[in-house]
């Protein structure tokens, strides 16, 4: 019989090697259904996890895939703490390009240098804005947070559409839904202009946002009274209420830290390595980001490494079809296995794994 | 762990090398494919990979082929095309208009590949251009429904306002109201390619206001199926959609696109590139209308194969005036046809469509 | 009224499934588990059923195997959930990914042909010429049975002892623990239960209205059944109203169009949701007209030794 019995505190062992174990696990297994397809199982496991990774523009796509997953699952983990639950993140960066484009394809012929940051700050209000309507929603009228930010994502997609079919199409575009592209200064310089070893690549200066935002989010959470505030709510929300934190202004900030967050990735996206809003620009990550969040434990340099983790698997899917002719679906498995199988492992964290040998003898003990 | 690891590397870099080993002794002409959708969507990216496998067949052991399924039309897919080019493959097909400026800035990075984008409109020295007709088998499908029509109601389940879903809305209502002038067509937009509970009701909802001809832009069969269900008729599109409803199906409208694939390949093969834009109907084979039901009267057999004929022959081009927009203004003129540029960016109605084109 | 009875018809066909999948998840939330895997599930259900008449296999057969996919999935994840300890959005999360994958990994042979055996509309004569509420009864099988799923759903979880503990669990697994309910236990079924129904949401969607096998069939709508257990304020009939009024608001929208109203179908498709929206915050806003409230413990893991 195998019994659970909670740790009296988290094993710091175990919070590095279950990753590990679950990795191992997950390639196990993969290996098998692997056999059982009649693919080379090494090869595959090569092709997913490892050939994205052996160039520099291989790391270079990794970086640039997860660091917009990165930036949202900052912000979410901010509201998840609390206890707020912000589906809408896709939404919200959607609204969020949405803003950016609109200064850009306006202004972009006149405002210089001051293009780029200008559409940084419309981005973030963008973000904001949307996420607003969910806080509002949620903490004067009581309506679900879930329900709305989820409901709010298809408007947000279908206004995007609406914009790049109607009033903001590039009218050289054929009637085809897309804007003029972005000049330089609307968009993120590449990085490769600063760095020579990135040369051929698309990372660019958004990175360092993200690189930002990591600390700064640790910052505010472990340090700021705001922060306490929040992890209180979300722990132990009598408590806080007790304490007279209001949960209407942590409902606030939670959700418009999380908005601007979500609005500011999208504005890395369209300034970036799209260059211009189109209605095919529906990359998920609002949604990715959520797994990242759960997975990185709601701490930022756990959110770090699990984004580069999503981005990995991502990727590495990709790079099966190319190499094997792995049919896309099997990624999708493959993704779920791994993120079931860390889930799984990280029990071994929090509790230990007893082995009781038959009921008699546990009885005499 | 680390030697685990470690070996793992180690044996997964030699199985790598001993496959590319192989693919070495007899060099191939690999070929890459990049698939907006699953295979299994029973529709446009069906279609392609019908053709890619015509072409491997064709040139069996000649070309090695390499697809990606389901590639978003966002950053990831310029990734896909240089992760393509840098690994062999001379030749990229990219089989989406959303794919345009991501194959375009990827092809800036291989000037010695080629890339071939379906359905844009810029090109450039290494990147070039290959539509089909859809309009032409839409108006062999207005031919039809302008004789299987009761109701003199025909109803179109729209994905999105872009020309070429404009281009085949108008046909079908020009075809059939050459057969019948009083004929008029309803448009009903569900924004997005597939979603079979939205063109299911969209398909329900164009029944029930009268419609019992349907004709689809989406990618299932689900407007088939609801017309079957509710007794009225439809045609299959991208593919031949008979077997989900033999009932309602009267013909099924398909692209072909084997035959410009193994002419790329056999081009390439024989030491001369192909480097055209190019824009194939019936006539080359890249459209037909397929599987006409028995219960279509004779008479309309006939018309469509006769109108089928002067398609083919180059005698027939569905854009020649005079041609009313639903306005009341003149579109084209009498004796002028519109150009493939005009065809490519048309934005109006033909008289008969009901409603305007959104966003106009 | 005959210009009417074509768009509630459609309304109440694409409710249908949404009620299956939001029953089952209903019932696993009110005993305190967030599964967010519905669409997973239901997509396993699909390709099960399909797949079960596609190799000459009958209708109830294809019922089991959609319920009883649906229940594999939603296993895995109550294993993780309730037994591990995971945190449950995450896992709810990776099984969407994973029933996503797998269902579009096995399906691969069974897309391109109409179902062999589907579920036909089965009118109740007289009933159903009645205008307005005569769809309600020309419905399937899987139709009539949603309404007595509604039914059954609600008596159980309000007039029964078993429905009582239930809610109890959700309420405060520690004061049901305490008071010798076996939380996990009854947690297990709940979930178990909502893997059926999403199952048979699936089935529905395979075999009864769209018939035919397709990655990704189910194109959103769990996450659209989610909505709607939250918008229900986890009350049972409600499901039926919500669902009701998002098919009917995406086919008024459709009616709109085709009708030739010149709005842009693009703000027309964003009325479902504006309306799902609008009809919460009414419900939200009125706390004395309607209790809702989040089961206490919804999404905070449970374990018995503690």
């Amino acid at each position: 019989m195998i019994r659970l019995a909670r740790r009296a505190a988290p094993s710091r062992a175990m919070l590095w090697s279950s990753p590990l174990i679950a990795v191992a696990l997950t390639f196990a297994l993969g290996a098998a259904v692997f056999a059982a397809m009649g693919q080379p199982p090494l090869a595959a496991l090569h092709a997913l996890f490892v050939s994205p990774l052996t160039d520099m523009n291989g790391v270079a796509e990794l970086l640039l895939k997860a660091s917009p997953l990165c930036l949202i699952a900052l912000g979410l983990a901010v509201g998840f703490r609390s206890n707020i639950w912000n589906i809408g993140a896709e939404g919200q960066m959607y609204i969020g390009a949405v803003f950016a484009t609109g200064l850009a394809i306006h202004f972009q012929a006149r405002w210089g240098g001051w293009m780029l940051p200008a559409m940084i700050l419309a981005g973030i209000a963008g973000g904001l804005a949307w996420a607003a309507i969910v806080a509002a929603l949620r903490a004067h009228l009581h309506a679900s947070e879930i329900l709305v930010s989820l409901m709010l994502t298809y408007v947000a997609a279908l206004s995007v559409k609406y914009l790049v079919f109607g009033p903001w199409q590039d009218p050289a575009a054929n009637n085809f839904p897309f804007t003029v592209s972005f000049e330089d200064n609307a968009l993120f310089s590449p990085l490769m202009n600063y760095v020579a070893a990135l040369e051929g690549t698309r990372l660019n200066t958004s990175l360092l946002l993200t690189l930002a935002a990591i600390p700064l989010t640790w910052v505010f959470m472990k340090l700021s009274f705001t922060g306490f505030q929040l992890r209180v709510a979300g722990d132990a929300p009598a408590a806080a209420r007790y304490a007279g934190h209001s949960e209407k202004r942590a409902i606030w900030i939670a959700l418009l830290i999380s908005g601007a967050a979500a609005g500011l990735a999208g504005v890395t996206e369209v300034a970036g390595p799209i260059g211009q809003l189109n209605d095919r620009w529906t990359p998920g990550y609002g949604f990715t980001a959520i797994i990242v969040a759960a997975l990185g434990r709601l701490h930022p340099v756990g959110i770090a490494v699990a984004a580069l983790l999503m981005a990995l698997l991502y990727i590495g899917g990709e790079t099966a079809q190319v190499a094997l002719q792995l049919p896309r679906a099997i990624s999708y498995v493959f993704q779920g296995l791994l993120l079931m199988a860390l889930l799984a492992c990280e029990v071994l964290v929090h509790f230990r794994v007893q082995w009781t040998a038959t009921t008699r003898s546990s009885q005499a003990a | 762990m680390r030697k685990l690891f470690g070996a793992l590397a180690i044996a997964g870099a030699a199985t790598a090398a001993s496959l590319g080993g192989a693919a070495l002794a007899q060099q191939p002409l690999r070929i890459g494919f990049v698939y907006v959708g699953p295979i299994g969507d029973a529709g446009w990216t069906f279609a392609h990979d019908i053709g890619r496998k015509a072409m491997e067949a064709k040139l069996k052991g000649k070309v090695q082929t390499t697809y990606v399924e389901s590639v978003p039309e966002g950053a990831d897919a310029e990734r896909v095309v240089r992760d393509l080019a840098s690994k062999g493959h001379q030749i990229v097909f990219t089989t989406s208009f959303g794919y345009m400026d991501q194959t375009l800035k990827a092809a800036k990075s291989f000037p010695k590949n080629l890339f071939y984008h379906a359905t844009g409109f810029k090109s450039s020295s290494n990147v070039f251009i290959y539509n089909s007709r859809m309009y032409e088998p839409a108006y062999l499908a207005g031919i039809i429904a302008g004789h299987m029509s009761k109701s003199g109601k025909l109803g179109f389940v729209a994905s999105f306002p872009i020309p070429e879903v404009l281009r085949n809305i108008n046909t079908y209502t020009m075809a059939a109201r050459s057969v019948n002038p009083k004929i008029t067509t309803k448009v009903v937009w569900v924004s997005s390619w597939y979603d079979p509970a939205k063109e299911r009701q969209a398909a329900e909802t164009l029944i029930g206001q009268g419609a019992d001809v349907l004709l689809q832009n989406t990618d299932s069969s689900s407007v088939l199926q609801t017309a079957q269900d509710k007794g009225v008729y439809a045609f299959g599109w991208d593919s031949d959609m008979t077997a989900y409803a033999p009932k309602a199906h009267l013909g099924s409208a398909i692209e072909v696109w084997g035959p410009y694939y193994i002419k790329v390949a056999e081009a390439h093969l024989a030491g001369k590139p192909f480097k055209e834009n190019i824009w194939w109907g019936m006539k080359e084979g890249m459209n037909d209308f397929v599987n006409v039901n028995k219960i279509v009267p004779e008479a309309a057999q006939k018309q469509v194969a006769a109108k089928k004929a002067e398609i083919v022959a180059g005698k027939f081009h569905p854009f020649t005036g005079p041609i009313k927009g639903n306005d009341g203004s003149i579109k084209v003129p009498a004796g002028k046809t519109l150009s493939d540029k005009e065809i490519d960016s048309i934005n109006w109605y033909v008289e008969g469509v009901e409603g305007k084109v959104p966003g106009k | 009224m005959d210009r009417y009875d074509p768009l509630i018809a459609s309304g109440i066909a694409a409710a249908i499934p949404l009620v299956y999948a939001a029953l089952g998840e209903l019932v696993a939330e009110r005993a305190g588990v967030l599964n967010l895997g519905v669409e997973g599930m239901m997509l396993v259900g699909a390709l099960a059923a399909f797949a079960t008449v596609a190799v000459g296999g009958g209708l109830t057969l294809a019922l089991g195997a959609a319920m009883l996919a649906g229940v594999a999935a939603a296993l895995a994840f109550a294993v993780l959930t309730l037994t591990l300890q995971a945190n449950q959005v995450a896992a709810g999360l990776a099984l969407t990914i994973l029933g996503t994958g797998v269902s579009a990994f096995l399906g691969r042979g069974y897309v391109g042909f109409r179902a062999p055996a589907t579920f036909e509309d089965l009118p109740i004569p007289g009933l159903s010429g009645l205008p307005v509420i005569g769809p309600l009864f020309s419905l399937n099988l899987l139709g009539y049975a949603a309404i007595a799923m509604l039914a059954l759903t609600s008596w159980f979880l309000f007039r029964t002892r078993a429905g009582l503990a239930l809610r109890a669990v959700g309420e405060s697994p520690a004061v049901a623990h305490a008071l010798g309910l076996r939380v996990t236990r009854i947690r297990y079924a709940a979930v178990l239960f909502g893997g059926a129904m999403a199952g048979v949401a699936g089935c529905y969607y395979a075999v009864a209205q769209f018939k035919m096998w397709q990655e990704g069939l189910t194109a959103g709508n769990g996450w659209i059944a989610l909505a709607l257990v939250v918008f229900a304020a986890w009350r049972p009939w409600r499901t039926a109203l919500g669902a009701l009024l998002f098919g009917g608001v995406t086919g008024f929208g459709l009616y709109l169009q085709a009708a030739g109203v010149h709005v842009s179908p693009f703000l027309l498709g964003s009325l479902p949701y504006l309306a799902t929206i609008a009809a919460l915050v009414a419900v939200s806003a009125s706390p004395q007209l309607l209790r809702r409230h989040a089961p206490a413990s919804l999404g905070r893991p449970f374990f018995a030794g503690d």
